[in-house]
């Protein structure tokens, strides 16, 4: 950890935490229907309703709102897959890109519905304009607020005393993107292009190079859905190269607000909690819980990095940092952004489940390349995808209340709500299902033929890059640890699977639990009710979520990046 | 009940445990506990492959295998183990009940009145309606409701306690239980149960467990046991690819083994707290039976656990039910001094805490001494049912004391007045809250005296205690206001409600209720059965009518209404007990890992090496020795399944932070700890 990266780490955590509060204020307001924007686009809202056929007025018991949910997605995916499959004769594609392929189109549909982004394909390469427009980042603002109002949904579960309903679906839907992400995203797209993010339907220009040869420059609407991928933790690049292209991330200054822009929402619905079931303390206590994780996996990737290849230094190569050079493990990163911004992006991004990339994971160190793993493991809770991060959370922070309740003779209850077996069940389905999916699908991929053709390196490292891609997929990161040949009919269909199932089989039960909870009563705190506010519970909710999100997959680690670490640093 | 509290440990009861923890190897029976039913599985499993072993085909060396195999069979046999010494107390318990149920011959009356034909049949032949006569020296032979007469009787064989109570006709006092005794008098008795549904009975089935079912918590916590147990069945299942990925691309070692990965499994799937589940459940229930409470289930024993407001009636709870003499308000013409010598010339023979109270307050205020009765040659007449009065025949005198009422009557007989001063004082008296107890000196009425509420000491410590739990206690009382506000600042409780009527006291529980507090309450009386059956959790007096015990959720057989708090304390342990034991279960995971995965993987990857922290001497007595460590914690932890994790009144924070340190660290410390010494005597042993 060198100054430079603990002042970018502490300057970054300062302006978060100030932007908490006012938009979890405001979230808070319009999800409750009395903020001063209602107002404003109300007669947009007005039409839409109208054209949609939805009763504004009518409220949804968890099923419906379920299935209302279900429902949206798949059309979503029948929608993205239609457009991949017949872009070549439709408008807005100047360089003629081909319909992509069955399988491909099926996964990116999966993914970019799920809010997953994991892409298998190149974006400069496969999509043309309108496609990414109207099917990908259609999605990222879609998946985005699915994942929102579900957690606004267990949030009302909560609030709500003896209620039979958690909202209507349609209405969360259409307000989260009217009033929450499509402002932020015009702001930050507009803030893009002026640093220089490229915003255009032109033909790709050929360019002459310095050294006199020709190159191709990808053009397109970036900046436009530059914005909605961080804003949205979607992280699906425009480009191969993600944020990591000079034309998606231009600037410093830019690079700073996208990893911002990750964390801002999941961080302010934290605040939206506290608000929604009125008391602040509770937000921040869950808040603090992901933000001390956070930054330890952040300053244990930067210092990995930062601590270079034992090999380089038997071969006498200089890896400190010095006013001349960046020092570290500098493989596979943007020398524009260097370890720290490295270490820190790939941190954030698989802390939150963006996935947006700035560097090639593949080649961290092995414990530097273990972190963004370990984060993605958690079950994306520590800030996490916009709302799935903190829904995930809260089925962390009702698990942990469970144990603690007991502990202290009584039946647990959190915010007020007693957590009984019914919510038990729930969350065991919430917890199970994702581990099942990372573990049995990267075992289907390790003894397959189809899937161990995709594998590039040898080794534990070998095995790391399936395992990456299983959890990344099935957490809905999204990120690649590269060094996949992802882009096959086995992988396109195996982790589409995993990314539907790793989505929607979480979904379901925290909705079910949403249902339930609002059913119930909401318990006064008494001097006998186990207090979910102070440092206390911060520390049995990160020791919840570390003991139970890692512990299943201790072995497949020490398998993969661990066995690597040690063999680096045993000189093999 | 005085009995014979058994050892831990007791010779008597660890043998048929022993035989019952074979027995219980019926899969069926192990098919109810999930987490269990998977080691029993991985038993079998192993079993079979070091079968196969022998064969020369074994996937290890075969003594390895058998030793792996033998130690998941004890691990299913521990935690029968548990469960059975946990059922043999009961049944020792309900043994001692069965006792107690003797066969009694009845006196059927013909028809439902004193006085009609009596025909004799056996007490077990009774059926619900029958009417039955019971005389001085009789046992009574069902569960029934006086519907004539007055009887004292010796409840002692239900409650242990030996002074004899009044059983009437109507009013608060008129259940009986089967197996109590008449001492003196008679009582008519309308039996209200059919054979088999007394209240002996229903005792004796919820001891033996004939009727436990899973309380909410409990199948709570199973769900949570099922999750971790089928999560990590996904680990270890999904190791055999990894591991034989890992020997293809390492070109080394071999693929890891069945008998090893059933290890790890078993490792890691919360067996511990598995395995004592029911240990735990049975022997709460076994506790309430100690300190005399049946409850009518384990769901109403957990919900003490949860109770935040707790309603006391002032009598009998918070005050002595006896008051004691505080004043002597006497006639008019009559001085203080005479009143104090007639009462306690009166209440010399009265070995009631009144009685000695008046005549302790005699010698207090006029220096009276006690004086000899039989010197005297004094005949005193003893309280009755019928008169409401006691009192002393002397030199011609016929000194009489008794409620206002009574004294009435009795002087009216004699064609004496009752002085309406008197009236006026007798008033007074009650509305200060005290009790006006009348002397009368044959058909002259001397006075009054004063009988006030005493506040049980110890009582404001238990309120305190109770409100460093959490609990608020509300006093419910008939007085009026200002008496209620007086006692109850004395006794410290939270609040009060005065000139409680039964709508004002259901009114209040509903009012607790909807603020989301979870109400506990005691009762006793028929007017108080709609409270009883709002509140959450209800506790009835053995002593109180059968309307009482049947709204309410659980019975005291001592009557002791502060029982309450040991009720919630034994609701919490329970609770506490599994909640800490989950604790320890789950975070004994990261030393076994530390054991086994090492020790598993070497041969492909001998870097792992440095996963070893402990230093276990070798691959195959690490795994042994964290399966050995796995089972013999169940056993070690026996004794605190049965006794339960002990409650401390502290805030909730304070008592998280507690337990937290102890299981949650402790669960990880200690089998570090514990495994490492396995080992080092496997290997000093030589045994692998």
């Amino acid at each position: 950890m060198t100054p430079h990266a603990w002042l970018l780490l502490g300057l970054y955590l300062f302006i978060l935490l100030a932007l908490v509060k006012p938009l979890g204020i405001y979230i808070a307001n319009v999800m409750e229907g009395r903020s001063w924007a209602l107002r404003v686009g109300g007669p947009i809202e007005a039409i839409i309703y109208r054209l949609g056929g939805v009763r504004k007025e009518r409220t949804m018991g968890w099923l419906q709102y379920a299935l209302a949910l279900l429902l949206f997605n798949t059309l979503g995916v029948f929608a993205v897959y239609a457009l991949q499959r017949l872009q070549l004769w439709l408008p807005l594609n100047p360089q003629q890109m081909a319909n992509v392929g069955p399988d491909s189109a099926f996964n990116t549909a999966v993914s970019f519905v799920t809010n997953t982004n994991w892409q298998g394909y190149a974006g400069e390469t496969t999509m043309g304009y309108l496609t990414q427009m109207l099917a990908l980042t259609v999605q990222n603002f879609l998946s985005a607020a699915t994942g929102i109002v579900v957690v606004i949904a267990l949030i009302r579960g909560f609030a709500r005393h003896t209620a039979q309903d958690i909202g209507n679906a349609w209405v969360d839907l259409t307000r989260v993107t009217l009033y929450v992400l499509l402002p932020l995203a015009l702001i930050f797209a507009v803030f893009l292009v002026s640093q220089g993010a490229i915003q255009n339907f032109a033909p790709y220009q050929d360019v002459a190079t310095l050294e006199n040869a020709t190159q191709t420059l990808a053009m397109g609407p970036v900046a436009s859905q530059e914005a909605i991928k961080m804003i949205g933790t979607n992280g699906g690049g425009f480009f191969n190269a993600n944020s990591a292209h000079p034309y998606e991330n231009p600037t410093p200054l830019t690079n700073f607000f996208q990893m911002l822009s990750i964390f801002l929402i999941p961080g302010a619905l934290c605040y939206t909690l506290g608000r929604m079931v009125g008391d602040t303390r509770q937000g921040w206590a869950v808040l603090a819980a992901m933000a001390i994780i956070f930054v330890v996996a952040a300053v244990a990737a930067i210092a990995f990095e930062q601590q270079g290849n034992p090999l380089f230094a038997a071969a006498d190569v200089d890896q400190t940092a010095s006013a001349t050079q960046a020092g570290g493990n500098m493989e596979g990163k943007e020398t524009r952004f260097g370890i720290a911004d490295s270490g820190l992006f790939a941190t954030l991004t698989t802390a939150a489940s963006c996935g947006a990339v700035i560097a090639m994971h593949d080649s961290f160190t092995p414990l530097g390349g273990m972190v963004p793993l370990v984060m993605m493991q958690l079950g994306e809770v520590v800030f996490g995808g916009v709302g799935s991060g903190l829904y995930g959370m809260l089925v962390f922070a009702i698990m942990a209340v469970f144990i603690a309740g007991l502990m202290i003779g009584r039946t647990p209850e959190y915010l007020g709500k007693k957590i009984e077996a019914y919510e038990m069940k729930m969350t065991a389905i919430a917890i199970l299902v994702t581990p099942l999916l990372v573990l049995g699908g990267t075992a289907i991929a390790v003894m397959t033929a189809a899937g161990q053709a995709g594998i590039f390196n040898p080794g534990p490292h070998g095995f790391s890059e399936v395992l990456y891609a299983l959890t990344s997929a099935g957490n809905n990161n999204g990120s690649a640890f590269a060094g996949l040949s992802a882009n096959t009919p086995f992988y396109n269909v195996m982790l589409a699977i995993a990314m539907w199932f790793g989505r929607l089989a979480v979904i379901m039960p925290v909705l079910a639990m949403a249902g339930s909870l609002a059913a119930k009563k909401r318990l006064v705190a008494t001097a006998g009710t186990l207090p979910t506010h102070g440092p206390l519970f911060v520390t049995l909710l990160i020791g919840t979520v570390l003991l139970v999100g890692l512990l299943n997959y201790v072995p497949a680690l020490a398998l993969g990046p661990m066995v690597e670490h040690f063999m680096l640093w045993a000189g093999r | 009940m005085s009995r014979k509290t058994l050892a831990l440990f007791d010779p008597t009861l660890v043998k048929p445990a022993i035989v019952d923890s074979f027995k219980k190897l019926d899969p069926r029976l192990q098919w109810r506990n999930p987490v269990m039913f998977v080691v029993y599985v991985g038993s079998i499993l192993t079993t079979v492959l070091w079968a196969q072993a022998l064969g020369g085909q074994g996937e290890a060396p075969a003594s390895f295998i058998l030793a792996v195999a033998l130690w998941l069979w004890f691990t299913v046999l521990f935690a029968n183990f548990a469960e059975a010494l946990a059922e043999g107390r009961s049944k020792a318990q309900a043994a001692f009940l069965r006792g107690a149920k003797k066969t009694v011959v009845a006196k059927r009356l013909r028809e439902p009145r004193y006085g009609t034909p009596v025909d004799l049949m056996s007490g077990t032949d009774l059926r619900r309606g029958d009417v039955v006569l019971v005389e001085t020296g009789d046992m009574i032979p069902a569960d029934g409701e006086v519907i004539e007469g007055v009887a004292s009787v010796n409840e002692s064989a239900i409650t242990g306690e030996s002074a004899p109570v009044i059983r009437e006709s109507g009013g608060d006092f008129s259940a009986v239980t089967g197996g109590t005794t008449v001492l003196s008098d008679w009582i008519v008795v309308r039996v209200s149960v059919n054979p088999g549904e007394a209240f002996l009975d229903r005792m004796i089935a919820m001891v033996e467990g004939a009727k436990r079912q899973k309380t909410p918590n409990e199948i709570a916590l199973t769900i949570l046991l099922v999750a971790l147990t089928i999560i990590f069945l996904g680990v270890t299942v999904t190791l055999l690819p990894y591991s034989i990925f890992g020997v293809a691309v390492a070109k080394a070692g071999s693929p890891v083994s069945i008998t090893v990965l059933v290890a790890l499994l078993v490792c890691l799937i919360p067996t511990t707290i598995a395995g004592l589940l029911s240990a735990i459940g049975v022997a709460g229930m076994s506790r309430m039976m100690q300190a005399n409470v049946i409850a009518t289930s384990g769901r109403a024993v957990e919900a003490a656990g949860d109770v935040d407001v707790l309603l006391l009636d002032k009598t009998g709870t918070i005050t002595l039910g006896n008051r004691q003499a505080a004043a002597f308000l006497p006639a008019p013409g009559l001085t203080e001094h005479a009143l104090a010598d007639a009462a306690q010339l009166a209440s010399l023979a009265d070995e009631t805490p009144e009685g000695r109270s008046i005549v302790v307050l005699a010698k207090q205020r006029f220096n009276l001494r006690e004086r000899d009765i039989h010197a005297l040659g004094a005949t005193f007449i003893h309280f009755s049912a019928q008169t409401r009065m006691s009192g002393v025949n002397l030199d011609g005198r016929q000194i009489r004391k008794g409620s206002a009422d009574a004294i009435r009557q009795y002087v009216e007989a004699l064609e004496g007045g009752f002085p309406s001063p008197v009236t006026q004082t007798v008033n007074e008296v009650a509305g200060r809250g005290s009790t006006p107890l009348v002397v009368a000196d044959g058909a002259k009425v001397l006075g009054v005296i004063e009988l006030k509420d005493i506040v049980k000491g110890g009582i404001k410590e238990r309120f305190t205690e109770l409100r460093r739990m959490g609990i608020k206690t509300v006093m419910i009382t008939g007085d009026n206001r200002l008496t209620a506000a007086a006692i109850a600042a004395e006794a410290g409780v939270d609040d009060f409600l005065a000139e409680a009527t039964p709508e004002a006291k259901l009114a209040l529980i509903r009012q607790h209720q909807a603020e989301g507090r979870l109400v506990a309450m005691t009762g006793d009386g028929t007017n108080d059965a709609p409270a009883l059956a709002q509140a959450d959790v209800a506790v009835a007096m053995n002593s109180g009518t059968q309307a009482a015990k049947e709204a309410g959720n659980m019975v005291d057989l001592d009557s002791n209404p502060t029982k309450l708090i040991e009720i919630v304390e034994t609701g919490k342990q329970m609770l506490m007990t599994r909640g800490s034991l989950t604790t320890f279960s789950v975070a004994n995971d990261i030393a076994k890992y530390f054991a086994i995965v090492p020790a598993a993987f070497v041969t492909t990857y001998p870097q792992l090496a440095a996963l070893n922290v402990m230093g276990l001497a070798s691959p195959a007595s690490a795994i042994l020795s964290a399966v050995i460590f796995n089972a013999l914690i169940i056993i070690f932890l026996i004794p605190l399944a049965l006794k339960g994790v002990k409650y401390r009144p502290l805030g909730a924070a304070v008592l998280l932070r507690r337990n937290l340190l102890i299981y949650g660290l402790g669960g990880v410390i200690v089998p570090f700890v514990g495994i490492k010494l396995i080992d080092m005597l496997i290997s000093l042993a030589g045994w692998a």
